[in-house]
């Protein structure tokens, strides 16, 4: 493969160009109720390619790979089309490099016979809670290689293998509906899904005891955070808006965004990188061939950093932090965050509830969108606190927040960080692309919160 | 013909078989920062197989063309852990004729497309010069085949032109976006509406005043309907989950559960639009159907498998998502108008809001009908008139309580997002909770 993409890249008319080819297989399982509804294999074999000439982008993707000389001269063609200011790359030093897979429990090698077991199992179970009316239950797991060579002498070859659960345990009582759900994931692990009696069966139980939860009251609370609403939370309040591509452009953005710039009290430290290891969104080297960093973003509550594609590195003239990823090869790549986390303090979560006469603690993810200044959390699970006591079950809640004055409200860090491994992000029709987020538990106050009126 | 061939070798080892392919050649022109940024070309082939061996579905896909075999190979392994086939293949049909082809959208040149984009940001410049522009004009061509062991034989190909833009508006820490957007299998040949709504837009909500709170009345103009109540209220009528027992809808089928004046068709026969075919994704002809008919609960959306679980038949709504299996899906969707003027309603609003666009709408529990969602452009209405844009503001409810509670329903309708086609909506009453304002950055 190596030999035709290096053929393909020879003898083109161009600043810079870029081929990625991959091939990749997957299982997928699918119920609703107790019975499996999809069992699904699939494969799958792509390339694209990018090139950079007389100032603009051009990229072609495709599925048959027999004309890859035709297809690097269609992606310059594009580029001459654009033109226009001159586009730079920061320097990256070339690498070759083959990057097998790390697959502690390979899910490849479980037959597919003990997966339905396993999947069986959970769906009998949720249905087994008295009060359950239905389940759903999704499990999928694969295997990709990617290549990428570039016209600067980058070969990159890598494996990933993956693995993702989601379970949602549905009850209801007449017109009413509620669910509860948990999903996790892996980077080729597939102990994560096996032996999640415990947790699926009180998940279930949830899902019934929300029918008879109050809508918390629509107002502004003090919350606490678990880790994984957490790591949602800094995900879509922050994370996005330290991708230098949606600032690089914009000179009022990057005016707000200068480094120096406070954002959050001393006891917050925000850190993202695919070089920290054995998480959803780790990996060696992104769709650049840049190699993986681990990038301080906030260091005690100021702006210290920001993620990177060589594009963007260039123009704002910091380094390349290797954050340019691309979800296949239907895609170029764009600046993403990998492994995203706030670092922990000393309190501990009592600590945290202890002093809150009347607040919100949710739990669990259901969902999280930002527009950058304004953002959205949804938690899977949430109660009352009272009298710095965590008090009775509310129905699931959505938080929002305002990315200059929440991170600032941000004013305790509990000291156990937990990474959720579930979560999958979108940005520019790119998605889901593998991430994990985490935190220790945190408090914010003044925090918006949406229910009855 | 490769769908030939799978069938063929599909056979030969299962007792029914499907095979369903989509090709499609895609040409967007990307524009960021007020200019062209890039020019994309996105050619992609998939093709699944379905067979039927001893009672079982076994489901493959792939778009690696250059291993067919395997394809035939991954499905038979899955079968035997498949679900037990209640379906049949449909066997050889009648197909409405819907066109979806405009042969001027395929022979489109690149340069009108770079060239419609630069004009459109132009023109937007000329009146709001602060504002920065990224936006997305492409055209593309795709054609479905399927064909199926039982006689089935069904190929269409369909154009879409598509027209979107983005403002952002940055004051001191304020970010403002507007969007606006418009698809067609023909060729976009007038951008005026596109540029007119984001010049309103943008005139509406350069003002931040003070959010309000309470229980509200809310016009939704049809954006804000679409992002707020299509995803609750459509989950109800998904014959899967009526199915499973987990729609509120479930076992209602012929009673009122919204105002009288709402009707909701599915018609995925409309001409031109980009969410119409003659076929749905299993073979199945496309007809038009209520699934409100003046408020009651009239039709379920089924494709064969879950139909055949449901006693029923299926309504020609299976749809898939690249390489999944099929379920299904509404195609394209019409609310019908009512009586009442955008002015009218806003004018009526003693204290209310306008709402345009939702923040994580669709990310609550919508199997009940209900949404939260954070108002990223909406406007406060005073005396009826429109005040300016508010900030940290949410805005909760559920969807049937909504439908139930209606004020009145505008009387213009448009199209969204190439499927859905709604009038404004004029909502009773909603929780709309907001943040209340602080000295601060």
């Amino acid at each position: 493969m190596r030999e035709i993409i290096t053929q393909a890249l020879h003898g083109h008319n161009a600043e810079y160009v870029e081929v990625r080819l991959e091939e990749g297989q997957g299982t997928s399982l699918q119920y609703r109720g107790g019975e499996v509804e999809d069992v699904v294999r699939s494969s799958g074999l792509g390339g694209c390619v990018r090139a950079l000439a007389g100032g603009g982008w051009g990229f072609a993707c495709f599925n048959d790979l027999s004309h890859l000389r035709q297809k690097v001269a269609e992606a310059v063609s594009h580029a001459r089309h654009v033109g226009g200011e001159r586009v730079r790359l920061a320097d990256v030093e070339p690498k070759v490099d083959i990057v097998p897979a790390t697959a502690p429990r390979d899910p490849r090698q479980v037959p597919l016979a003990r997966k339905k077991e396993i999947m069986d199992q959970y769906a009998q179970l949720m249905l087994s809670v008295p009060g359950v009316q239905t389940c759903r239950l999704g499990y999928g797991d694969g295997y990709r290689k990617t290549m990428v060579a570039t016209s600067q002498g980058t070969y990159i070859q890598q494996e990933r293998v993956h693995v993702t659960l989601r379970l949602a345990a549905i009850a209801r009582d007449g017109g009413d509906v509620q669910q509860a759900s948990v999903s996790l994931g892996s980077n080729g692990d597939f102990s994560v899904v096996e032996d999640l009696r415990g947790p699926v069966q009180e998940m279930a139980q949830r899902a019934v005891a929300m029918l008879k939860a109050p809508q918390v009251k629509g107002s502004e609370y003090t919350v606490v955070l678990d880790p994984v609403l957490a790591g949602v939370f800094i995900h879509e309040a922050f994370g996005h808006l330290s991708e230098a591509d949606h600032v690089y452009q914009n000179d009022r953005l990057r005016e707000i965004m200068t480094l120096g710039r406070q954002f959050g009290g001393r006891h917050l430290n925000v850190v993202d990188g695919a070089a920290i290891p054995g998480l959803r969104g780790s990996y060696s080297y992104d769709n650049e061939g840049t190699p993986a960093t681990k990038t301080s973003l906030i260091r005690e509550g100021v702006l210290v950093g920001r993620l990177h594609s060589r594009e963007t590195a260039a123009k704002m003239g910091e380094p390349p932090t290797g954050n340019a990823r691309a979800m296949n090869y239907g895609f170029p790549p764009i600046v993403r965050m990998t492994n995203t986390l706030i670092e922990p303090g000393a309190a501990t979560l009592e600590d945290l509830v202890a002093d809150i006469e009347e607040g919100v603690y949710a739990r669990n993810w259901y969902g999280g969108m930002t527009s950058m200044e304004m953002f959205t959390f949804s938690a899977g699970e949430a109660y009352m606190v009272r009298h710095g006591k965590v008090a009775e079950l509310l129905r699931p809640v959505m938080l929002t927040g305002n990315l200059f004055t929440t991170l600032a409200n941000l004013d305790a860090v509990a000291n156990d960080l937990a990474m959720n491994q579930g979560g999958g992000c979108g940005k520019n029709g790119q998605g889901p692309l593998p991430v994990s987020n985490g935190s220790p538990h945190i408090r914010i106050q003044h925090c918006l919160v949406g229910g009855a009126a | 013909m490769i769908l030939e061939k799978v069938l063929e070798r599909a056979l030969g080892v299962a007792e029914e078989a499907e095979v369903f392919q989509v090709s499609s050649q895609e040409t967007p022109a990307i524009f960021e920062a007020n200019r062209l940024k890039s020019l994309e070309t996105r050619e992609t082939t998939s093709v699944a197989l379905r067979i039927i061996k001893g009672n079982r579905i076994g489901f493959a896909s792939t778009s690696n063309l250059r291993d067919l075999d395997a394809l035939v190979e991954h499905a038979l392994e899955v079968a035997p852990f498949g679900p037990v086939a209640h379906l049949q293949f449909p066997g050889k049909r009648a197909y409405p004729d819907v066109a979806v082809y405009d042969a001027e959208v395929a022979s489109f040149p690149v340069d009108g497309l770079v060239s419609l984009g630069n004009d459109v940001i132009r023109a937007l410049r000329t009146g709001n010069p602060d504002v920065l522009w990224e936006g997305r004009v492409s055209k593309s061509v795709a054609t479905v085949s399927l064909v199926n062991s039982r006689g089935t034989e069904v190929s269409y190909t369909r154009t879409v032109f598509a027209v979107g833009m983005e403002g952002l508006l940055v004051q001191g820490t304020d970010m403002l976006f507007v969007y606006e957007g418009e698809s067609s299998c023909r060729p976009i040949v007038d951008t005026t509406p596109i540029q007119s709504s984001l010049e309103e837009q943008l005139a509406l909500a350069r003002a931040v005043v003070p959010p309000v709170a309470g229980p509200l009345p809310v016009v939704l103009t049809p954006h804000g309907v679409a992002g707020m109540l299509l995803m609750p209220l459509l989950s109800g009528f998904n014959g899967q989950t009526v199915l499973q027992g987990a729609s509120p809808l479930a076992g209602r089928l012929g009673e009122k559960v919204v105002d009288e004046r709402i009707t909701l068709r599915d018609d995925p026969t409309v001409p031109y639009i980009p969410g119409s075919h003659p076929s749905d994704d299993e073979g199945v002809p496309t007809t038009p159907k209520p699934l409100l008919d003046r408020g009651v609960a009239s039709t379920f959306l089924y494709d064969l498998q879950t139909a055949a679980q449901a006693g029923t038949k299926s309504t020609g709504n299976a749809s898939r998502w690249t390489g999944a299996a099929p379920s299904p899906a509404a195609s394209v969707l019409l609310l019908q108008e009512g009586d009442a003027s955008y002015p009218e309603m806003v004018k009526d609003m003693a204290e209310g809001l306008v709402v345009e666009r939702l923040l994580g709408a669709g990310q609550s529990n919508v199997l009940a009908g209900d949404f939260h969602a954070n108002v990223l452009l909406g406007y406060r209405v005073s005396k009826g008139k429109v005040l300016g844009r508010v900030k940290d503001t949410m805005i909760s409810g559920n969807v049937y309580q909504v439908l139930n509670n209606l004020l009145g329903i505008g009387k213009a309708s448009r199209w969204i997002g190439g499927w859905f086609k709604t009038p404004a909506l004029y909502c009773g009453s909603l929780s709309v909770t907001a943040r209340p304002r602080r000295d601060g950055p």
